[in-house]
């Protein structure tokens, strides 16, 4: 009875939002899946997967599938392993810091417009950068206009990410058991052994987390491509979002919904994954 | 302890600092210089920098004998470079001001109808409840290239393309602090809602003067990432807006470098100031609310 009387209540307070959800996310989903396999959004003959063929055919969307993957798999564990390693830097009482804390996170709260002109002073064929390399070699790299601008954006977002990942390591590392670290150290581990025996396990959860949030993420770096290179990128900088802003300039909207639930098809095996990952670990710290 | 252990712990804690030192100071190089040079006057930034913007428009780079020359301290600290932004080319102002209005109602309304939502599915233990906070978690996750189709389909059909309505809603309604704040709700311990019932509070007594209170740190730290989200935002109005007269300023820094180099350091910093002000405000709560993030996890 009481329960019946609480759920009007709630929902009056979930309304706003969930009307919210239903008509700018969820609703129109449903007309992106439709779209994905009608012919075109005004004569909407049904044509079954050849949306989904041509789209995986065209070479565009291949080589951006290919280059933001190969962004991600770069970028990603070395965001996740530098911000585990920053964290276990900053793990001790030492001197100044709150003061590293902070810096190491500013770069979160940097618009990355701003930080463009630097990073184009450094990185332009005439840049600082390569008047620093001519010390050493005779060949100058034009950075941003050649397949070695993925390592500029590589910098820039492990910049930007890495503070955020150290505030979530810092967190699980203070959720160490002190005790158990003290034993270890008492039967006379070194610090490498403490943390690779025992800390590391008490890590994972979060580094399976973290991983997972670097992962999406990475998905966003179109921002800092766009801006550090325009609308035209070189190859190897064509991302996802490139793809996809291609297509709706041309207003192509059944091959734009096919990409769409081509990605969320990839996001929703990575949440599984994770969720799958997470119930593991979950059940195996409460084991003990 | 051992002196011997004692010396190769103190010594083990400097090697620490004396490298945590040098890298915040390489985190924090680009802001400085950033800053640094937008106290230079035109003339200085166009005689250390011009070999590089001048060169973009013409396509294929050749080398400049004359080298590029970063410098951390002005030859002479000018505020032309402010002076001119503020005073003399109103276009900078307004794009500013473009973001401003995009920005903030996001940030708020975003922010009230999270709260209520998180509420809401704290005082619920209902399966569809459940089922619509997985739709959200799910939907928290999908990146731009997914959401801004469904979304666009939505707003052309309203006709509110070429609007800030088109960016303000789906802003408005986007799962994300919903999540973070219903997981901290949901820590609250029930007998304090129990025996605040007893004393007659009514449901939005209960929501207002409890529940509210207690979620402040991490409805600050919402505040902050979503600020910071939009505040970078790129790809919505790029999609959303024909009329570039619209764009943010996070658009618009990124084409005036070819066009007023000198200024540009200027616009930069400007840009900057209201997310690190946010940051000196609320960077305790931000901290604690990551942190939190990473507590509960999905």
């Amino acid at each position: 009875m009481k329960r019946k009387k609480r759920f009007p209540v709630a929902g009056a307070f979930l309304a706003p939002s969930v009307i919210g959800v239903l008509l700018f996310f969820v609703l129109p989903f449903f007309v992106v899946i439709y779209y994905s396999f009608v012919d075109n959004p005004i004569s909407l003959q049904f044509v079954g997967l050849e949306n989904y063929t041509n789209v995986i055919a065209n070479t565009a969307f291949r080589t951006a599938v290919k280059n933001t993957l190969v962004f991600s798999v770069i970028a990603v564990p070395l965001a996740v392993i530098l911000g585990l390693l920053l964290a276990l830097l900053l793990d001790v009482k030492i001197p100044f810091r709150s003061f590293l804390r902070s810096s190491f996170l500013t770069p979160l709260m940097v618009p990355i417009a701003s930080i463009v002109l630097i990073f184009q002073v450094l990185f332009d064929y005439n840049g600082v950068i390569n008047n620093i390399l001519a010390n050493w070699t005779d060949t100058r790299t034009d950075w941003l206009k050649s397949s070695s601008g993925i390592f500029v954006i590589i910098l820039l977002f492990l910049w930007k990410n890495l503070g955020y990942n150290m505030i979530l390591f810092l967190s699980a590392l203070g959720n160490v058991p002190s005790d158990i670290v003290e034993v270890a150290e008492l039967d006379g581990a070194g610090a490498f052994r403490v943390f690779w025996h025992v800390k590391l396990r008490y890590l994972s959860p979060m580094i399976v987390f973290t991983t997972i949030l670097s992962m999406i993420n990475s998905f966003k770096v179109f921002r800092e491509i766009y801006l550090l290179t325009g609308e035209y990128p070189f190859g190897a900088m064509y991302m996802l979002q490139h793809y996809m802003n291609n297509t709706f300039s041309s207003a192509d909207y059944q091959k734009l919904s096919t990409a769409a639930i081509y990605m969320s098809l990839v996001m929703i095996v990575i949440i599984a994954v994770m969720l799958v990952v997470e119930n593991h670990y979950g059940k195996d710290m409460e084991e003990e | 302890m051992t002196r011997r252990k004692k010396k190769k712990r103190i010594i083990g804690i400097a090697c620490r600092t004396i490298i945590a030192l040098v890298l915040a100071v390489m985190f924090l190089t680009p802001i400085i210089l950033t800053v640094a040079n937008s106290f230079m006057s035109s003339a200085e930034i166009s005689s250390n920098y011009g070999a590089i913007f001048q060169t973009t428009d013409t396509g294929g780079k050749v080398f400049i004998g004359k080298t590029v020359n970063l410098k951390l301290i002005p030859d002479m600290v000018s505020f032309s470079q402010y002076a001119t932004v503020l005073f003399k080319t109103p276009d900078y102002l307004l794009k500013f001001w473009n973001s401003v209005i995009l920005v903030v109602p996001i940030v708020i309304f975003q922010l009230v109808v999270a709260v209520l939502a998180s509420y809401g599915f704290t005082r619920t233990k209902g399966k569809v409840a459940a089922i619509i906070f997985f739709v959200y978690i799910i939907l928290m996750m999908m990146p731009n290239q997914v959401t801004l189709v469904p979304n666009y389909l939505v707003l052309k059909k309203m006709g509110l393309l070429d609007t800030n309505w088109s960016i303000w809603l789906p802003g408005i309604f986007s799962p994300f602090s919903v999540y973070l704040i219903t997981k901290y709700m949901k820590r609250i311990p029930g007998s304090i809602m129990e025996a605040a019932k007893i004393d007659g509070a009514n449901e939005w007594q209960l929501f207002s003067k409890i529940c509210l209170p207690i979620s402040k740190s991490i409805i600050t730290t919402c505040a902050i990432l979503v600020f910071i989200d939009y505040w970078n935002m790129v790809e919505q109005p790029l999609l959303f807006f024909s009329d570039s007269d619209k764009y943010p300023l996070s658009i618009f820094l990124s084409k005036i470098n070819t066009m007023d180099v000198g200024l540009a350091f200027a616009v930069a910093t400007i840009y900057m100031v209201p997310s690190l002000l946010l940051f000196l405000y609320g960077e305790e709560s931000l901290v604690e609310g990551v942190a939190y993030q990473g507590s509960v996890k999905g």
